[in-house]
C-alpha cells in the first residue's frame, strides 16, 4: 500500500514538473552567427533561449560539425542562420545528424535570413578558379541596416508562427525594434556622413553591404581571389599601386589573419583597422553597429 | 536509361554551368520584382543532386617489393596490400547525394580503381537515411561505412595520411563497409551523447560468408563536447560481432609459392571491441588558420573457430584456431598555416593466436613469428584551397621482419559540390 502511495506521489511530482516545465518552456533557438543570436534575443525576449553556434572571432565559412553543435541542433525549435551557402560546409551535416524534424529545410523552424532579402554580387560565372565564391551572392549582408530591418520583420512573423502563445510579445518587440532601428539609421547616416567616399583596401571581400550603405570606395582586395590567402607577389603589386594611388584605410575582419594587412599598412602608412565582424557576447545589434561605425570614423579622420 | 541520366547530370554540372546560370538569372529577375528572394539556401547546393568527383593520383616508392607485404599474426583481407609502385591513380570517386524528399536523404559513392590492369567499379556506399525523424532518431539503410571506430566512417580522401592505420589494414582490409540497417539516437542533452546499433548482412570482409539473416552487428556509443571555444573532444566505444562466419578467405604467409595458391579460410565467431578518442584545438575556434588534432584508436579482436587451407591436400589441411589480435595508433595533425599541414602517426599491432596445427597456423600467416608489426609515418600537406591537396608522406614500415622505407607523393582534388566539414 505504502509503496503504491509512494509511486503515485512520484507520478504526481513528475506530471507536475512536466506541466510546470511546459508553462515556462522557452523556444530553443540555434543561431548560426552571433548577429542572428542578438537579433533573436531582442525580438524574443524572455520567451526564447538562444544559442549561438559561432562567435565574432570565428570564420562562419569554416566551422566543423562538432559534437556540441549536433547536440544543440538536436534540441532546437528554431534555426536562425544566414543561408546563401555561408554555412554550406557544416549546417547540412548538422541537420542530417540531428534527428530533429522541426528545423529541416521547409519546416517552420528553418529560418534563413538570405531567403528574405536580395543579395549583392551574384556571380555571373561559377568557376572555382575564381576562388571560393557563393553562387547565391555575397552572404555578409548583416552590415546593411536596411536588410536587417527586413530580416527582423520576417523573423518576428516566424516567431509568432512557431510560438503563437507569445505572439503578442513578439509583435510588440518587433515594432519596438523597427522603430528604434529606423531612428538609429537616420542618426548614423548623419553622424557618419564623413565616411562617404572614403577609399578602402579590404582583406576579404566581405564588406560589400557596408560599402554600399556608407558610400565607401573599395580600391583593392588583399586576397587575390575569395578565400585564397594573398601571395607576396600580389602584395607587392598592391603596394606599388597604393603608393601611386593611396587609400584612406585598410580593413580586415577580426577573425582573419592580419599579417598582410599590417605589412601593407607599415609600408604605406595607411591606417589599418580590424573590425569586429559580428556582435560580441552580451552586446545588442545596435551597440555593435555603434561600435564599428565609431571605429571606422576614428580611423578615417 | 539510368546511366544516361547520370551522364547528363554530370555533364550539366561539371561542364555546362551556363545552363544553371540561365535559370538563376530568371530567378533573380523574379525575386527583384517581388522583393523576396530565392529558394531555401541551406540545401547543399543549387544542383540536385549534389555531385562531386574526387581525383586521386600518386607516386609511390617502396624499398621492398610490395608483393611481399605481410602482417605476421594477421591474415590479410582483400584490398589490404600496399598498392601500386611508381605512378598510379588511386580511387577515383564519384559521389552523388541529395535530400530525396522531406523524409529521406540519399547518397551514393562509386569508386573506380585499377586492379591488375583492369578498371574496376566498386559501389562503396549506397544508402538512404531518414531526415528529421524526431526525438534525435535516425535510421540509415543500404550500404554504408560502419560507425565502428572513428576513422572508419570517413572517406579515404579525407584521411590525414595516404594509407589506413595498420590496425585498420589488419582487421578490416582498410575499412569496414557492409549492407544493413543502422539506428542511432542523440540524447537531448547539451553534451553530445550518441547511442546506436547496426545489423549487417555480414557477407563482406571481415565477416565474409553468406548468411540468411544477420551476419554481423555492431553497437556504438559516443560522447563529446567543447571545452571553452578552442577545444573540442569526442570519446567513442564500439563493438562488432559476427557469429558463425563461414569461409572468410584471406591472404596467407608468403614463401610457399609452388602450385596453386593455398588460401586460408576462417570459419567461426569473431568479435571486436574498440575505443577511440579525438581532441581538437583551434585558436579562437577558427580551424581555418591554425588547428591541431590528436587522434587515438585501439582495437581488440577475439576469434574462435577453424582455419582451413583451400586448394591444399588431399587431405585438406585444417586447424582449430583461437585468435587474439590487437592494435592501436595515435596520430597528430598540425595545420600551422592556412595552406600547410604536418602530420605524424605511430601504429603498432600485437597478436596472441593459438592453433592445434602449427603447420597450418604458420602457413595462414597467423603466427606472429615473434614480431611486433609497427609503422611510423610523417606527412606534409599543401592545401591550396578547400578543394585541393598535395601530400608528401614517408613511412618507416616494420610490418614484417624486413624494414621498408616508403615514400608517397599524392594529390587529392575534389570537383563539384562543396564537401562537409566533418568532426
Amino acid at each position: 500500500m505504502s509503496i503504491r502511495l509512494k509511486k503515485s506521489v512520484w507520478l504526481c511530482v513528475l506530471l507536475l514538473s512536466l506541466c510546470s516545465n511546459s508553462v515556462v518552456a522557452r523556444i530553443n533557438v540555434f543561431a548560426c552567427e552571433p548577429e542572428w543570436a542578438a537579433l533573436t534575443r531582442t525580438l524574443g525576449g524572455n520567451a526564447v533561449e538562444v544559442y549561438s553556434a559561432t562567435t565574432a572571432q570565428q570564420d562562419p565559412h569554416h566551422i566543423q560539425a562538432r559534437p556540441s553543435l549536433i547536440a544543440r541542433v538536436r534540441r532546437a525549435d528554431l534555426l536562425v542562420c544566414t543561408g546563401a551557402e555561408l554555412e554550406l560546409g557544416w549546417l547540412p551535416l548538422l541537420l542530417r545528424k540531428s534527428g530533429n524534424g522541426n528545423i529541416q529545410p521547409n519546416a517552420q523552424g528553418h529560418f534563413m535570413a538570405a531567403d528574405h532579402i536580395t543579395l549583392l554580387e551574384k556571380p555571373a560565372v561559377l568557376d572555382r578558379s575564381l576562388g571560393d565564391i557563393h553562387a547565391a551572392g555575397n552572404p555578409h549582408f548583416h552590415f546593411d541596416p536596411y536588410r536587417i530591418l527586413q530580416i527582423a520583420r520576417a523573423l518576428t512573423t516566424r516567431l509568432t508562427k512557431i510560438d503563437p502563445a507569445n505572439s503578442d510579445l513578439y509583435q510588440k518587440n518587433g515594432m519596438d525594434f523597427s522603430q528604434k532601428w529606423n531612428q538609429a539609421i537616420q542618426k548614423w547616416e548623419q553622424e557618419f556622413k564623413a565616411l562617404q567616399g572614403k577609399r578602402i583596401v579590404v582583406s576579404h571581400n566581405n564588406w560589400v553591404y557596408l560599402e554600399q550603405w556608407l558610400g565607401l570606395k573599395r580600391v583593392a582586395t588583399l586576397e587575390p581571389k575569395p578565400g585564397i590567402p594573398p601571395t607576396s607577389a600580389h602584395l607587392s603589386k598592391m603596394l606599388a599601386r597604393l603608393k601611386q594611388n593611396p587609400a584612406d584605410m585598410i580593413l580586415y575582419a577580426n577573425y582573419q589573419n592580419d599579417k598582410s594587412a599590417r605589412w601593407l599598412s607599415q609600408k604605406t602608412g595607411i591606417p589599418v583597422i580590424g573590425l569586429p565582424f559580428s556582435v560580441s557576447e552580451k552586446e545588442s545589434l545596435m551597440q555593435w553597429f555603434e561600435r564599428f561605425l565609431n571605429q571606422l570614423l576614428s580611423a578615417g579622420s | 536509361m539510368h546511366k544516361t541520366i547520370l551522364m547528363a547530370a554530370i555533364a550539366a554540372t561539371l561542364f555546362n554551368s551556363t545552363l544553371v546560370l540561365a535559370e538563376r538569372e530568371e530567378i533573380k529577375v523574379k525575386s527583384e520584382q517581388t522583393n523576396t528572394s530565392y529558394a531555401s539556401s541551406t540545401a547543399s547546393s543549387a544542383f540536385n543532386p549534389a555531385i562531386s568527383l574526387i581525383l586521386d593520383g600518386r607516386y609511390a616508392r617502396f624499398g621492398n617489393d610490395p608483393a611481399e607485404y605481410e602482417l605476421p599474426g594477421f591474415a590479410l583481407g582483400p584490398e589490404s596490400g600496399l598498392g601500386e609502385k611508381g605512378f598510379s591513380v588511386g580511387h577515383t570517386e564519384l559521389i552523388l547525394s541529395a535530400n530525396v524528399d522531406d523524409k529521406f536523404y540519399g547518397q551514393m559513392t562509386l569508386a573506380l580503381a585499377e586492379h591488375e590492369g583492369a578498371t574496376e567499379v566498386e559501389l562503396e556506399e549506397a544508402f538512404i537515411q531518414t531526415l528529421g525523424l524526431g526525438n534525435g532518431l535516425t535510421i540509415k539503410g543500404g550500404r554504408f561505412f560502419s560507425e565502428m571506430g572513428y576513422l572508419n566512417k570517413q572517406h579515404a580522401h579525407n584521411w590525414d595520411f595516404t594509407d589506413a592505420p595498420l590496425i585498420y589494414r589488419g582487421l578490416f582490409g582498410n575499412q569496414l563497409i557492409d549492407d544493413g540497417l543502422q539506428l542511432s539516437w542523440i540524447a537531448p542533452t547539451n553534451t553530445f551523447l550518441q547511442l546506436g546499433a547496426e545489423i549487417l548482412g555480414g557477407s563482406r570482409y571481415p565477416a565474409g560468408g553468406k548468411t540468411n539473416g544477420i551476419g554481423a552487428w555492431t553497437a556504438f556509443a559516443d560522447i563529446g563536447g567543447d571545452i571553452g571555444i578552442e577545444h573540442s573532444w569526442q570519446l567513442g566505444l564500439s563493438h562488432w560481432q559476427a557469429n558463425h562466419i563461414e569461409g572468410r578467405e584471406s591472404g596467407g604467409h608468403h614463401g610457399h609459392g609452388d602450385g596453386a595458391a593455398e588460401t586460408p579460410s576462417f570459419s567461426g565467431d569473431s568479435k571486436i571491441n574498440a575505443i577511440d578518442f579525438v581532441y581538437k584545438w583551434a585558436p579562437n575556434g577558427n580551424p581555418k588558420n591554425r588547428n591541431f588534432k590528436l587522434q587515438f584508436e585501439y582495437f581488440d579482436r577475439k576469434e574462435d573457430g577453424t582455419v582451413t587451407m583451400l586448394n591444399s591436400g588431399p587431405p585438406v589441411e585444417t586447424t582449430r584456431y583461437d585468435g587474439h589480435q590487437k592494435g592501436w595508433y595515435v596520430q597528430t595533425t598540425y595545420k600551422f598555416k592556412p595552406q600547410w599541414q604536418a602530420s605524424l602517426r605511430y601504429g603498432q599491432l600485437d597478436s596472441n593466436n593459438t592453433a592445434s596445427d602449427a603447420g597450418v597456423f604458420g602457413e595462414a600467416g597467423l603466427d606472429n613469428e615473434g614480431h611486433t608489426p609497427k609503422r611510423i609515418s610523417a606527412a606534409l600537406d599543401w592545401l591550396p584551397s578547400e578543394f585541393s591537396r598535395v601530400r608528401l608522406q614517408y613511412n618507416r614500415d616494420d610490418s614484417y621482419e624486413k624494414t621498408d622505407n616508403q615514400l608517397f607523393l599524392q594529390y587529392t582534388m575534389s570537383l563539384g559540390s562543396h564537401g562537409a566539414h566533418q568532426f
